[in-house]
């Protein structure tokens, strides 16, 4: 069955669907996603390593998405450059410095395209093996912090006063976002992760009361997005990263009725 | 049994310092079960520091803080909602702890709220909204509450009503409640002891030692003086404005 590579496309899709979608509502709620771009863009780096010294994608660039996620911590507590400063400092030199990188690394002919907007084709049955290992643990991890991380993102000092340790919460949560990355990034390429994170949680957003249904609705998002990107990235020809961001975006525009709706019954 | 262990949470000489200005120094207090101590002083004073301090929320602070108990209930004096993350009054309440739906119903009827508990929280007035913080510091039966203005935005009657279930809360839960408030008609009625801050600790005590107090008038005024020994009414004396006792 995993012979086919539409197949192997599907599942991998699907699988970073459940991921994304609840790290991706956290991302919305702590205001992270130009967090997420910087670490996106640094995977770049990840990548030349990987092929540099023969490792998995998936675990050199999470290893080097961490490191930069460690750097820019400190970063943001020993200068006084404003956070989005430091996020575009490291998003862009991390991303000019891969690209360097690569154009030394001569001797290995690299599918730019493919790194940046993602391909459908790169999809191997390890791979498979990387994201739904992956996920799971990483859905686990978050299923495990979900409840200071949560009460941390609607108030610091009340998670604090009564003991969740939200300084812990968050430092394994830019772990976890180092890891989705790291398994996202064949599928929707290093430019466009971000928006699998935060446009199927801004749909969701529009549609729930709740912080439990934006995550599952965010969720529903990002799978019905992949399913219906990947097809159309089939039909069409195009890159598998665009079409299933298109594709979110599409559900996103259509979740903005039910806002207009919910709006005139207010009033 | 030494009485030692009815200590909830101690400050030795603890002070706060950031970025060179001193928030709040050299202030020691205790909080013990089933008594309410009350931190009265101007704004800007370090009440609220003083408060995060007992909390153990400010980490790197001068002197010492010793605290006993780790269910500890919360009710900071301002939370902003973000509108990005959906959130019902019920979510809300379960947010630090899991707690029975009953135990949840019971704290929302006390605070006069249980009619709101499927609404979103960013649609809630200032009054409901801390009517819905203060629910949730008690719905998890703490042994210590820390309530930063807890009735800020309540309606008079209702302002009067929450006193009065603080106050039963300490008594019944027999929890340690630290209390910040202005409403120094509060503070005389229900408080066991009062701290007077300034920066530092102005003057400390039970309410009537703390009225008498020069420093205290100074900084409140002779009236404020006045609204709470008016509170002591089996006097066999009467006090004159400088705070002396004539005898009757």
């Amino acid at each position: 069955m995993f012979d086919d590579f539409f197949i192997r496309a599907l599942i991998a899709g699907i699988g970073i669907a459940f991921v994304t979608g609840p790290l991706g509502c956290f991302v919305v709620w702590r205001r992270l996603s130009y967090f997420g771009d910087t670490l996106a863009h640094s995977a770049l780096l990840g990548v030349t390593m990987a092929y540099t010294f023969d490792l998995n994608i998936a675990i050199s660039v999470f290893l080097i998405s961490s490191v930069i996620a460690l750097i820019l911590i400190q970063l943001q507590k020993k200068t006084n450059l404003p956070g989005d400063a430091l996020l575009g400092l490291l998003a862009h030199s991390s991303l000019a410095v891969g690209l360097v990188v690569i154009g030394f690394l001569t001797f290995i002919r690299f599918d730019i395209m493919g790194l940046l907007f993602g391909d459908i084709l790169a999809v191997t049955t390890d791979d498979l093996l990387v994201i739904w290992t992956g996920g799971a643990l990483i859905l686990i991890v978050l299923k495990l912090i979900w409840k200071p991380l949560l009460a941390s993102t609607v108030n610091y000092e009340l998670a604090e006063a009564e003991g969740l340790n939200p300084d812990r919460a968050k430092a394994i949560f830019t772990i976890l976002m180092a890891a989705v990355i790291a398994i996202s990034i064949k599928m929707v390429g290093l430019l466009l992760i971000t928006g699998m994170l935060i446009i199927p949680a801004a749909m969701a957003r529009n549609i729930s009361d709740s912080p439990q249904k934006m995550v599952l609705f965010s969720i529903i998002g990002g799978l019905l997005s992949v399913v219906l990107g990947l097809y159309s990235s089939l039909e069409f020809n195009t890159s598998s990263g665009p079409s299933i961001i298109a594709a979110a975006l599409i559900l996103f525009i259509l979740s903005l009725f039910k806002i207009k709706q919910s709006i005139k019954l207010k009033n | 049994m030494n009485s030692n262990n009815n200590i909830l949470v101690k400050l030795n000489n603890a002070g706060f310092r950031q970025s060179e200005k001193w928030l709040v120094e050299g202030v020691s207090l205790t909080v013990e079960k089933g008594k309410i101590v009350t931190l009265i002083g101007p704004n800007g004073s370090g009440k609220s520091t003083t408060a995060k301090i007992a909390l153990g929320i400010y980490k790197n602070i001068e002197g010492s803080v010793e605290k006993y108990t780790t269910k500890v209930g919360y009710v900071p004096q301002k939370i902003s909602i973000d509108w990005t993350l959906p959130i019902r009054v019920y979510d809300f309440m379960l947010l630090t702890e899991t707690i029975e739906d009953s135990a949840i119903d019971e704290a929302l009827s006390l605070t006069g709220v249980i009619h709101l508990k499927n609404k979103n929280l960013g649609s809630l007035s200032g009054g409901e909204f801390q009517r819905v913080l203060i629910a949730r510091a008690i719905s998890k039966k703490p042994e210590l509450l820390v309530l930063d203005e807890p009735v800020q935005g309540v309606d008079y009657t209702g302002e009067i009503a929450l006193y009065e279930l603080i106050k039963k809360i300490s008594d019944t839960l027999n929890c340690g409640i630290l209390l910040i408030s202005h409403d120094l008609h509060m503070v005389m009625t229900a408080t066991d002891h009062v701290v007077c801050l300034n920066g530092h600790v102005c003057c400390s005590g039970s309410p009537i030692d703390v009225a008498k107090n020069n420093e205290y008038k100074a900084l409140f005024g002779e009236k404020a003086s006045k609204i709470l020994t008016t509170y002591e009414h089996k006097h066999d004396h009467v006090h004159s404005d400088e705070g002396e006792i004539k005898k009757n």
